[in-house]
């Protein structure tokens, strides 16, 4: 009966302190600690990166109590308005489909997306370095056509429910398999081990993984920004929560204006990747 | 529904995924388990060692970390990337079954042990004194009456392994449960997509219990 | 071997607390199913028509659904599901739903329909003639269940319940999708920070192996001791 006792009073332990949890009043922040230079984890189980650095910041320039608060992905937006965190700071790009969930503040930094494909690998589209697709010309048709030739039939892994995707998804460079993974650490893993043919994400999290895994992808095709990726990227938080929005907007205003978020993307991305 | 309806063309295509996948593991598990369970009845020392470490090990861990070792684990290795064996590892559907299959097996061989184990001794003494051989009584008596003993317990693995498919939607596969994590993240309502698609687990799980019923019927003994 | 050290560079003392986290859960999820099966057994073997049916879809659902899309459905509804029922009673505030509730809850809801399955089959293997017998005693229903089935009934099932709670423990390795930091999802981190999955995941693998064959040593002990009735 004893060990029974304890069972149960460990239970209700968990139980109290998962409760409490909701009485106090900081404000929590979602990232899911898996998209570095972004977001990620250290060895003892710390949260690192551009957006834990930066949210630290803004929380000082609003003066509130903040907590980080993991979270996978695929359960990001459904987290937030489930009240699990009260914004998402998580490399998540400002998207039209998205705004119809959820607000963004402005945005904080750019996000610019890439191919990357195994060192040695015959893909090799001929296109100008960057293209935006806000307003697709002649010339953007172009290099789409490009891409499309290159990637005909050709295996490209994404993380699912990223905006790298919704574009996959969207036709623009025709038909191709696409693999879709939890996170991007896995979509890197099987890009190295040649299962996939190619990856699309962001270009900063390819060449963070090259630093660390030794130089073994390469950057292929234009950069892309504009239209299915969206205006860079920014704070996600609940529709109603419009006092805690603004805080958000004046904060980045001020930490942009301080250049505290110029010397925290030259510290993890390597360049100025504010806005 | 509308998410549902929408998708409709996708979720019968996922569903067929999770049918192949389940009757491809089931009978490579079966053959691999009757040929372990052979094993672990014989005398010979190393076969029965081996046939009971791999049960040991594949019962003891779950079929999650065994479906990660195979897909993840073994591409990080080179020689495996080079080897002839990569033409099978490369593609996640086959990692996905070699994993279901080496899983269910495990279990398989230990009902059929169990089943063959588990013969009445008076049944034994009397083919032998029918002067039957060791090999013809295993033939006419311990394997009919094992295997028809295995039935209704083998009937509840195969659905273990039905349920144990959904793990296929983490190494990329699209099967019933990947394409309703996929339809949720395009659509935000999980609620009704993970009920719909439940009851066609749930319509399968009923298929393989009717199918399992009109076995032990049919081989009813005595 | 480093990657396995204790301390900062190392991700042993993680996998530590995370195969704690592996333990509690199992037991949490074990004791809850233990519960409600103790609930539903009861409706199975009613001789109302519609209260075995409640006990038959109940164990049909949680038996015949893959466990992964049980958790789903409670991550992703379960607080939702609550925040409905808190809003009727005019509660606003969001109410938080952790991932150890989650998963304790979802595996113990499946774990539960097993052990329904085994403590009934355990009572219909009871000689009936034991019941006769206790009512010809002029005992009360309740007290002949606790007194003189209830512990035949706990002997009887003690190899099934053992394969239920390997069942259990093994299930908690898919709550990692939640996000609660068990072995699974630790592994899962490490190898990611590492890029070495090969590593990681044999090593969940041995941890598990090692709980599995600790518990069923105990469950062998247990049916040992409780074996000199019979």
């Amino acid at each position: 009966m004893k060990q029974v006792n304890k069972i149960i009073a460990t239970f209700l332990a968990i139980f109290i302190l998962s409760i409490n949890n909701l009485y106090s009043d900081n404000v929590k922040i979602g990232t899911e600690g898996a998209y570095p230079p972004w977001n990620a984890k250290d060895a003892s189980g710390k949260l690192i990166g551009f957006e834990v650095d930066l949210a630290m910041e803004l929380c000082k320039i609003m003066n509130h109590s903040c907590t980080l608060v993991e979270q996978d992905w695929d359960g990001m937006i459904p987290a937030l308005q489930s009240g699990k965190f009260d914004a998402i700071m998580a490399g998540m790009s400002i998207t039209q489909e998205r705004k119809k969930k959820i607000n963004f503040s402005q945005g904080y930094a750019d996000e610019v997306a890439s191919f990357a494909v195994l060192k040695g690998s015959s893909i090799k589209p001929k296109t100008p370095k960057s293209i935006s697709l806000s307003n697709i010309d002649s010339n953007d048709q172009k290099t789409l056509d490009a891409l499309k030739k290159a990637f005909a039939g050709k295996i490209i892994g994404v993380q699912t429910g990223t905006i790298h995707q919704n574009f996959l998804k969207s036709g623009l460079i025709g038909k191709v398999n696409i693999w879709t993974y939890k996170t991007q650490d896995e979509v890197n893993l099987d890009l190295a081990s040649g299962r996939i043919d190619a990856a699309l994400a962001a270009a900063v999290a390819f060449e963070d993984y090259n630093a660390k895994a030794g130089s073994k992808l390469k950057l292929v095709g234009p950069t892309f920004s504009g239209g299915t990726f969206g205006n860079g990227v920014g704070v996600g938080i609940r529709k109603a929560d419009s006092a805690l929005l603004s805080d958000f907007n004046s904060a980045i205003d001020t930490a942009r204006q301080k250049g505290i978020i110029k010397k925290l993307a030259i510290k993890h991305f390597g360049f100025d990747a504010s806005m | 529904m509308k998410p549902i309806l929408d998708n409709l063309p996708d979720i019968i295509k996922s569903a067929i995924l999770t049918i192949e996948l389940t009757v491809i593991s089931i009978l490579i598990g079966l053959l691999i388990g009757f040929i372990f369970a052979l094993m672990r009845i014989s005398k010979i020392k190393f076969l029965f060692y081996l046939s009971y470490y791999y049960s040991f090990v594949f019962r003891g861990t779950p079929l999650f970390v065994q479906i990660f070792i195979i897909y993840f684990g073994l591409a990080q290795l080179e020689f495996i990337r080079e080897s002839i064996l990569w033409i099978v590892l490369k593609k996640p559907y086959w990692c996905a079954i070699i994993a279901f299959a080496l899983n269910t097996g495990a279990y398989t061989s230990e009902i059929f042990r169990s089943g063959f184990e588990k013969i009445d001794k008076n049944l034994l003494e009397a083919a032998n004194s029918l002067g039957l051989n060791k090999f013809k009584t295993f033939l006419v008596i311990t394997l009919p009456i094992g295997i028809k003993r295995s039935i209704p317990a083998y009937g509840n693995e195969m659905i273990l392994m039905l349920k144990g498919t959904s793990l296929a939607s983490t190494v990329t596969l699209l099967d019933l449960t990947g394409t309703a994590k996929y339809i949720i993240s395009t659509h935000f309502n999980p609620v009704e997509v993970f009920v719909f698609v439940g009851s066609i687990y749930l319509f399968f799980t009923f298929l393989i219990h009717t199918f399992v019923k009109y076995l032990e019927k049919k081989f009813r003994y005595y | 071997m480093e990657l396995l050290s204790f301390g900062d560079t190392g991700w042993g003392d993680e996998l530590l607390r995370a195969t704690f986290m592996t333990i509690l859960v199992a037991i949490a999820a074990f004791t809850f199913g233990f519960f409600i099966s103790s609930l539903i057994v009861p409706l199975k073997l009613s001789k109302s028509k519609v209260l075995n049916f409640i006990g038959n879809t109940y164990t049909t659902i949680f038996r015949g659904v893959p466990e992964l899309l049980v958790i789903y459905l409670l991550f992703f509804g379960g607080s939702s599901a609550v925040m409905f029922v808190a809003k009727i009673f005019g509660y606003k505030d969001f109410i938080e739903i952790n991932a150890f509730l989650t998963g304790s809850v979802s595996i113990g809801l499946i774990s539960g329909a097993y052990t329904t399955e085994v403590l009934r089959g355990a009572i219909n293997s009871i000689n009936q003639g034991q019941f006769d017998g206790a009512k010809s005693l002029g005992l009360k229903k309740s007290t002949y269940y606790v007194f003189v089935i209830a512990p035949q009934v706990l002997r009887l099932s003690l190899p099934n319940l053992s394969n239920v709670w390997q069942l259990t423990l093994k299930d908690t390795a898919l709550i990692s999708v939640t996000g609660l930091v068990e072995i699974m999802r630790q592994s899962y981190i490490a190898s990611g920070a590492t890029r070495n999955p090969l590593l990681f995941y044999c090593f969940a693998a041995f941890l598990y192996l090692i709980l599995t064959t600790i518990s069923l040593k105990y469950f062998n002990k247990l049916e040992k001791k409780y074996n000199f009735y019979t």
